[in-house]
């Protein structure tokens, strides 16, 4: 239990009757970057969302730091969020504020930092993405992977001991993509965060992981390291795997 | 927690037992749905008006554009209403020869009635059109997902501010728009009744009361908190991409709308028998 970060336990979740997640079991180390591979529709957004406290499991428990955070207050659950950093699927930049006040905004909104600090912050951390020079821009003024960086740097502005990326690189061309991938392991490196990596696309998967769980269903088919999942005898992983090549 | 599954799991066996029953009544407990989630919006908003942080800058931004923005069209309207209701009404009134009164019945209409419910309804129509908008595509795109993962209550930082500020800002449309208004009708009753600027204006006043004043602007308070509760509740629940979004916007609007026209009969019916 000590080395784990992040614990799901039998997580159950359907939407009226369509059922999603269906036992989940999953337990992520402290500061490894476990990926989980899926196909689409096989719930990895929701059980990012489950970990946040956004979406609550119909039954089972998740622990962070040995701490169940399932049917927790909101209130609580904000002391909670700090600790986590999420890049989502499609970004979710605020479209209304500008990309220094995005990055900049849990800092304002929980922080006494002065503008001047918070500035820097942000200055600090749209320098760590490769994207200095765009404080001023609107986010519909940037590129798909140009927003993707813009809300690592927002995800990352609380300084959280997790970052959960949901499909990082999906959409992006591969050049943008790989400079994406580099990122995530500049962020393991460099801030020895616990991350969680969701994607439908292998090599990309595999070039940022310590583990990788293959998931169907919504439940873990396998986990293990990525030899171990290549080498897999499990029916589905091979055709996924061999599917995805 | 696990005692609530078998619970659910005979809930949507019975519920498949009497889907006949259900088809038949589902837009009843749709209803029922909306109802309470409107309810709820409302609440939250109440309450989370008065507890910190307080939200003062995106309040007052919200302020402008609900109430700066909407000043044009405003005045547009109440003008126009003005005008109308004065020949109208100066036409109806020479008949029994009662002419000269029609300031009067002028201010009393506008002030208690017609400036509070149109003023509303456009209101609904151009600013609860905008927020169930605006929040239904934050909804789609997660951006509210991203604000609560960032430590923010968007009910708080996004409802409620728009809620108080359309609060304070109705009100003040609406004594703004009863002027206009009353502007519109001295307009036709000097160039075509021919009754004199002073004799409209003091007829005006003579015949309004505190209890008239108090009525119109209670109204517009009430409305500005149905109005943001209903297009707040319809913003955050969407679902279903941009075509959602749409959607929303229209049933809100048309919640609204007919929701003031409900409310205005019971706030009418109360104030006139107790004041
Ligand atoms: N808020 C919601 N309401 C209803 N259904 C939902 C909701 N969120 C997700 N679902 C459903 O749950 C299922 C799993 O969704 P999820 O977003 O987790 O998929 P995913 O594994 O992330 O897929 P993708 O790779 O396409 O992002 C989908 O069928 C989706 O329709
Ligand atoms: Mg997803």
């Amino acid at each position: 239990m000590e080395n784990y970060k992040i614990i799901f336990q039998d997580i159950y979740k359907s939407f009226g009757d369509k059922a999603v997640l269906q036992g989940l079991n999953l337990s992520i180390r402290r500061g490894e970057t476990l990926v989980i591979l899926g196909r689409s529709g096989c719930g990895k957004s929701v059980s990012l969302k489950i970990l946040l406290g956004l979406l609550y499991p119909d039954r089972g428990k998740v622990y962070l730091d040995g701490e169940e955070i399932t049917g927790m207050s909101e209130k609580k659950l904000v002391e909670v969020r700090k600790k986590i950093g999420m890049l989502f699927q499609g970004s979710a930049l605020f479209d209304s504020l500008t990309v220094g006040e995005n990055v900049a905004f849990a800092l304002a909104e929980h922080s006494n930092r002065t503008a001047d600090e918070i500035a820097e912050i942000v200055d600090n951390n749209l320098k760590f993405v490769e994207m200095e020079g765009t404080v001023n821009l609107m986010p519909s003024e940037l590129s798909g992977g140009m927003k993707k960086r813009v809300a690592l740097a927002r995800a990352m502005a609380y300084q959280p001991e997790i970052l959960l990326y949901d499909e990082p690189t999906t959409g992006l061309d591969p050049i943008t993509a790989t400079t994406i991938n580099a990122l995530i392991r500049k962020t393991q490196r460099e801030y020895g965060v616990t991350s969680i990596v969701v994607t439908h696309e292998l090599d990309s998967g595999f070039s940022v992981a310590d583990r990788a769980a293959v998931m169907e269903s919504g439940r873990i088919l396998e986990i293990g390291t990525i030899a171990e999942i290549k080498g897999s005898t499990n029916e589905f992983v091979r055709t996924f795997i061999a599917g995805a090549k | 927690m696990c005692a609530c599954l078998p619970g659910a799991r005979e809930y949507r066996r019975s519920v498949r037992k009497n889907q006949a029953l259900n088809d038949h009544f589902h837009w009843f407990l749709d209803f029922l749905h909306h109802v309470h989630g409107i309810t709820e919006m409302f609440g939250r908003s109440l309450v989370l008006s008065f507890i910190k942080p307080f939200y003062l800058r995106d309040t007052i931004e919200q302020m402008y554009h609900i109430g700066v923005k909407s000043l044009s069209i405003v005045l547009m309207t109440s003008i126009f209403t003005g005008l109308v209701l004065a020949l109208q009404f100066g036409h109806e009134m020479s008949v029994y020869g009662a002419k000269m009164y029609t300031s009067s019945v002028l201010i009393v209409s506008l002030v208690r009635e017609l400036g509070p419910v149109i003023i509303s309804l456009v209101v609904a129509g151009r600013v609860g059109a905008g927020i169930t908008a605006e929040l239904g595509s934050m909804a789609v795109t997660e951006q509210i997902d991203a604000m609560r993962a960032l430590g923010t209550n968007p009910y708080k930082k996004l409802a409620a501010t728009r809620f108080l500020a359309l609060s304070i800002m109705l009100p003040l449309l609406v004594a703004i728009g009863d002027f206009c208004g009353m502007l519109g009708g001295w307009i036709v009753s000097v160039t075509t009744l021919g009754i004199s600027t002073d004799y409209y204006w003091s007829n005006a006043i003579h015949y309004l009361f505190f209890s008239d004043i108090f009525a119109g602007l209670l109204k517009p308070f009430i409305f500005a908190m149905a109005i943001a509760s209903i297009s707040c509740y319809h913003g955050f629940s969407v679902t279903g991409g941009t075509k959602g979004v749409g959607e929303a916007t229209t049933r809100s609007v048309v919640v609204s709308s007919i929701l003031i026209f409900i409310l205005d009969f019971l706030i009418t019916k109360v104030t006139l028998g107790a004041v």
